[in-house]
């Protein structure tokens, strides 16, 4: 059996000088300002929250709630992949992001049936934050059980 | 002013995560799906060591609205769950908190898939 | 005859007897849109889903191809094509409606550089008087097969492609019709240096290109400027500077303003391309379109057709392997 080729030094650096480079400084600063701005949307609406006598949790839930379905919104309108390509991390990284992956997986898959595609395929991309999650947490209160630290 | 300072507080950390994110995609190459989960399983490392809280007091909803926010609640309903039922309560607890953001998530994607397109 | 080890010589060269392509939207905008046959306005071709649309495509393709060579289904002898779909599904329900001998392919995006091959050497040994050979991709099927579902948010680097919604079609007739001769084909060998970054797949495939492209030259003893044009099939911007040092190291003269590279024709400048255009239809479109046009014009005499494909799939990818490239060439000359 042949081993997989490792990527030869000469033409990794051929590949380095053609490719151009990420505009790392310029994407940062976009995903700050969209992440953040998105923040600041959810602080705006928690503020309301707060004043309306909600609890803080309560409050979370509800405008993680609005947010989640305002993503379902524009990504069925189509515009959510057309602004993160330019807004990055500042829209994957909010949960608007996982919002999106799970709303765009179901719509792509309505194709193939609502049982079958839909329902099979929404967790396709969001499963494994929801996998990693829930392990992660898990054990780690696990841990923190077993030490008696809760 | 002190409503102001929340809004500041909020960009600056809710922006910062972002950012961490960004770089996980660009300078270590990592797809989107093991970006958010490497934030996810640090948001729960965080919250191990009571850290996570400290950055919800502080920044509100800059510290809610990021997805590391996910394992934070996970841990804190596995938490709660334990102090209150034991072992068996690290299962019953541990979607407690987080619930309203998988059920929303779940529901409107349906929607969606029901009502539009996509549009290629 | 073989000339060499890969190169088929072809003693009677057959004719590309005429050429049609179909696109999209985003084609449409491109500079090339006045060479499409038929352009799409609508994503899914008025069909349900994406994937239908695909098909749909193809057969206007080749419905219209036909039409140009005043010819009926039943006049075609064998169909050779091949599309990115997982089990070359588009092609095949294409083959379903022409009902005449039907070769599926694949060769992911130099699929139609391998169909104009095997036509032309089927024609050329007197397996039939025509063939028609047609390959098309999708740009909505081929992210959602390849990445991300199409309303997913992914912010894709610039070394990144755009799969082209085209398909593009050709007859290949006996010699004696026909302006255009199919004089000889290098078939490739599959060429891996290693590159495994499925968002650069311009310089997976460029080493491909320049071996086929070398190996083509050496076994038919000319040099490249025999040819007017050598045109790759998507090699994008990376690829075509990357391909471009290889040439250089290998000490092979190659004119900068003759290696033009389909999947940076089909899409102008200002168009959210990233490196430029792929898919399998990307060049079948540009060849049997544009190209074909400006032969017939007289403006290129001599043209190298390079089809470059990145051999992997996502579970390849996802298994860390790296991606293998291939690319075919077939020269086509004004009688």
């Amino acid at each position: 059996m042949a081993k997989k080729p490792q990527i030869a030094p000469h033409y990794a650096q051929i590949v380095k000088d053609n490719e151009p480079k990420r505009p790392l400084a310029a994407n940062c600063l976009k995903a700050f300002a969209v992440g953040g701005g998105l923040c600041v949307l959810s602080q705006a609406l928690r503020e309301i929250f707060l004043f309306r006598g909600m609890s803080a949790n309560e409050a979370t839930a509800v405008y993680l709630v609005i947010l989640i379905g305002l993503t379902a919104l524009v990504t069925g309108l189509g515009f959510y992949d057309k602004w993160a390509q330019w807004a990055g991390a500042g829209l994957g990284v909010p949960i608007t992001g996982f919002a999106n992956s799970m709303t765009s997986a179901a719509m792509e898959h309505r194709s193939e049936g609502f049982v079958l595609g839909v329902g099979c395929n929404a967790f396709k991309l969001a499963g494994a934050v929801i996998v990693f999650g829930s392990v992660s947490a898990f054990f780690f209160a696990l841990i923190k059980w077993m030490l008696g630290v809760l | 002013m002190e409503i102001l300072m929340a809004f500041v507080k909020a960009f600056a950390v809710g922006g910062l995560i972002c950012v961490i994110g960004q770089i996980l995609i660009d300078v270590f190459k990592l797809t989107p799906a093991h970006t958010l989960c490497s934030l996810v399983v640090a948001g729960a490392l965080l919250s191990a060591f009571n850290i996570y809280p400290i950055l919800v007091d502080f920044a509100g909803a800059g510290a809610t609205t990021p997805i590391s926010s996910f394992g934070n609640s996970l841990l804190t309903g596995a938490c709660e769950g334990a102090r209150e039922n034991g072992f068996w309560g690290l299962f019953s607890g541990l979607y407690k908190s987080a619930s309203s953001g998988i059920a929303a998530a779940v529901v409107f994607a349906f929607a969606a898939a029901v009502f539009f397109r996509p549009k290629g | 005859m073989l000339k060499g080890r890969q190169t088929w010589w072809f003693e009677n060269a057959p004719s590309l007897l005429c050429g049609a392509c179909a696109g999209a939207e985003m084609e449409s905008k491109g500079p090339l849109a006045g060479s499409f046959d038929y352009l799409y306005y609508d994503m899914r071709a008025g069909r349900e889903s994406f994937e239908k649309a695909e098909q749909s495509i193809m057969e206007k393709a080749v419905e219209i191809a036909l039409q140009k060579a005043h010819l009926q289904k039943e006049d075609i002898d064998v169909f050779i094509a091949g599309d990115l779909l997982n089990q070359i599904t588009s092609s095949n329900f294409t083959a379903r409606g022409l009902g005449c001998a039907y070769l599926g392919i694949f060769g992911a995006c130099s699929t139609a550089v391998e169909g104009l091959a095997l036509a032309a050497l089927l024609i050329s040994h007197g397996y039939g008087q025509r063939a028609a050979t047609a390959t098309v991709s999708h740009n909505a099927t081929a992210e959602r097969q390849f990445r991300y579902p199409n309303e997913y948010g992914v912010q894709k680097p610039s070394a990144a492609q755009f799969t082209a919604t085209a398909a593009g079609a050709a007859i290949v007739a006996a010699a004696g019709e026909g302006q255009t001769k199919i004089t000889c084909a290098t078939i490739g060998k599959v060429v891996d240096f290693g590159v495994s970054d499925p968002y650069n797949m311009g310089a997976a495939m460029a080493p491909a290109a320049v071996d086929t492209v070398i190996t083509h030259l050496q076994e038919r003893g000319v040099a490249s400027d025999y040819y007017d044009v050598i045109a790759t099939g998507d090699l994008g911007k990376v690829g075509q500077g990357c391909a471009l040092e290889l040439f250089n190291r290998a000490g092979v003269a190659i004119k900068r303003s003759s290696f033009l590279d389909c999947g940076g024709l089909l899409y102008g400048g200002e168009q959210p391309v990233f490196s430029g255009g792929s898919g399998c239809g990307c060049l079948a479109a540009v060849a049997y379109g544009h190209f074909l046009n400006l032969m017939q014009k007289g403006q290129i005499k001599r043209l190298l057709l390079v089809g470059t494909g990145a051999l992997l799939s996502p579970l390849t990818y996802q298994q860390k392997e790296s991606i293998p490239g291939i690319a075919h060439a077939v020269a086509l000359e004004c009688r």
